[in-house]
């Protein structure tokens, strides 16, 4: 039984203009489908990475889940105690009026957990003292620290965690994600990585989910997907990453750039961009079969 | 003591002391502030004393004019009260109506402009519209709409006692508009930092996370709106008590005064209303300029 279950979610957002500009120039409503029939099933103590290239809904996912958005269409199930979630810009998710030390105790108050703030500051290797300041004395990487202790502050089992490193420096990116496996060894965490950095995504998770215009178009183990990927996005994506071992291997630049999300392609959203692509790519929805979901690959031709 | 070193040392304070314009507004508010205040107490006479009045001493020119009198300093009016007793009364009244509108006005705006920016849709569309129509009304037409309103909607006998809480209801509604615009926008900008989803996600409920989050963040331009506002506010009641639909004229503000001298103005009586008249211009250029000092001093792009 797994701990968080995802049936065919999707979500759409309405970016229609206003409704007198929208009469006056005679436009339709637009619907925009952030998220299109994700399936997903994460289970207790493992991390999980969502990939993709900005856009493509991998954010949505996370506030889905969360229960900041709700899903259009779809079912999310989720059988632990509790899902906290660490956001992306940590500049942005203190609010900079408060001091840590509240910021810290609010989901404590709120949602009446034993914690104790001082031992949750230290337990992100911040000290009991940095309570009394204010957010704005602190680096990126210590708000990203206080960030993980309001989190952990609501007693979760599972994290939720919105490319918590993608506005850090490298060298703190680092300290961050070695206190995040440290947190899951300790506590016993289950985690949904999102992240748009393929380094950072094999070196944390268990399985990784590729996403491209709403949809997960591959998922698969970690080790597997990096050394053996399947869909054509995830095997251009991985041959764009700098190849730091000097292998020899040729680097090809990602070709070609997101569609439209309002005006999706037909068929594999994929196939402008797909080398493999055939008149099938160009017709009908790939099913995501297998881990895969992709025509060319379950007919066997790449 | 060391709390008086981190005022002194604040930026605020820093900006304050390196504008001499600023400084001479805060004194000259502080003066007017402190007479107003203290009025009962430090004026010579008390004007609202029928006992006390000398009809005899009617029309006293002020005290450096030939048939001046030293106990008089800026003369009297036609019922003999001391026009320097009656500014500070009048001044205490006009400041306070003032002040009072404007913190009727500031809770209803922010309370709007709050539910409006972070809620949006329908209960925004439906509030900004209000504020739209009001806002193509002059504010002193809105505040004699209620005055009169009012008037009409209490019985006679009432209306002189509950004439100063309803000049502050109509001048205070009629200003609400720019402290709802103001924050709805800066609630809409707030209402997307990731602080804010975070606080959802803990499970907080609307209305908490409007008043705890979004609220403290969004206070700055309230707080320069607000000062500028006293100004205009003081300026709307003087308006309104010119022409006769203000305060009574038994407990006269700056603006009844400035009225009822009118009156005696081309018979050579100048003083009865030019020193209500200036008390009015100094008071607001000062409270007016204290406001263009802090929109400044809060201002980061200025600093």
């Amino acid at each position: 039984m797994p701990l968080l279950k995802l049936e065919r979610v999707s979500r759409d957002f309405d970016v229609s203009p206003p409704w007198l500009n929208r009469v006056l120039d005679h436009e339709p409503r637009r619907i925009l489908r952030a998220v299109d029939q994700v399936s997903l099933d994460i289970d207790k103590g493992e991390t999980v990475g969502l990939v993709g290239e900005s856009g493509c809904g991998k954010s949505t996912v996370a506030r889905l889940i969360v229960g900041l958005y709700a899903p259009t269409e779809g079912r999310i199930e989720y059988r632990g105690r509790r899902l906290q979630m660490i956001f992306q810009d940590p500049y942005a998710s203190l609010n900079p009026r408060w001091r840590v030390h509240d910021i810290v105790a609010e989901p404590i108050r709120f949602l009446g957990t034993p914690q104790k703030v001082e031992e949750l500051l230290r337990q992100v290797g911040l000290s009991p003292d940095d309570g009394e300041k204010y957010p704005h004395e602190f680096s990126g990487g210590q708000r990203q620290r206080i960030s993980i202790a309001r989190a952990l502050a609501g007693e979760p089992d599972f994290l939720v965690c919105d490319e918590p490193t993608s506005a850090l420096d490298v060298s703190v990116q680092a300290q961050i994600l070695n206190l995040m496996s440290d947190l899951q060894r300790r506590l016993g965490l289950t985690y949904l990585f999102i992240s748009h950095n393929l380094a950072v995504v094999s070196q944390v998770a268990d399985r990784v989910g590729v996403m491209y215009l709403g949809r997960i178009v591959e998922l698969a183990p970690a080790a597997q997907l990096f050394s053996r990927p399947r869909h054509p996005y995830t095997r251009m994506l991985l041959d764009a990453v700098p190849d730091l071992g000097m292998s020899g291997r040729p680097r090809t630049p990602v070709r070609g750039e997101v569609p439209n999300p309002l005006a999706p392609p037909s068929g594999c959203t994929f196939h402008p961009r797909c080398p493999h692509a055939n008149e099938r790519c160009r017709r009908e929805v790939p099913a995501f079969i297998d881990g895969v979901a992709c025509h060319a690959v379950l007919e066997g031709r790449i | 003591m060391i709390l008086l070193r981190r005022i002194w040392d604040h930026d605020l304070a820093w900006s304050f002391r390196r504008s001499p314009v600023t400084v001479v507004a805060a004194a000259l508010t502080v003066i007017c502030v402190g007479a107003a205040l203290l009025a009962p107490w430090a004026s010579p006479q008390d004007p609202f004393d029928m006992a006390a009045l000398n009809l005899s001493d009617a029309f006293t020119p002020p005290a450096w004019e030939d048939k001046g009198m030293a106990s008089y300093p800026l003369g009297t009016d036609n019922q003999g009260r001391d026009i320097l007793s009656t500014i500070m009364h009048g001044a205490r009244i006009s400041l306070g109506v003032g002040i009072a509108a404007v913190l009727f006005a500031l809770v209803l705006g922010v309370s709007l402009g709050l539910l409006s920016g972070y809620l949006g849709g329908r209960v925004d569309a439906v509030i900004m519209r209000i504020a739209d129509v009001q806002l193509s009304f002059p504010a002193i037409l809105i505040a004699l709409l209620i005055d009169g309103f009012a008037r009409v909607a209490l019985p006679g006998d009432r209306h002189d006692e509950l004439a100063i809480p309803v000049l502050v209801l109509a001048i205070g509604f009629a200003g609400w508009v720019q402290y709802a615009r103001t924050v709805r926008g800066s609630t809409m900008v707030e209402k997307e930092k990731e602080y804010v989803q975070a606080a959802r996600v803990i499970g907080r409920r609307p209305l908490a996370i409007m008043l705890s989050h979004v609220l403290p963040n969004v206070t700055g331009p309230v707080l320069v709106i607000g000062t500028i506002h006293i100004a205009t506010a003081i300026i709307t009641e003087a308006t309104l008590s010119f022409l006769g639909v203000g305060v009574p004229a038994t407990r006269p503000s700056l603006g009844t005064l400035i009225r009822i001298g009118n009156e005696f103005l081309y018979s050579g009586e100048w003083w009865i209303t030019v020193f209500p008249g200036l008390a009015l211009v100094v008071l607001v250029l000062s409270v007016n300029l204290l406001g263009d000092w802090l929109r400044d001093a809060l201002n980061p792009k200025l600093r």
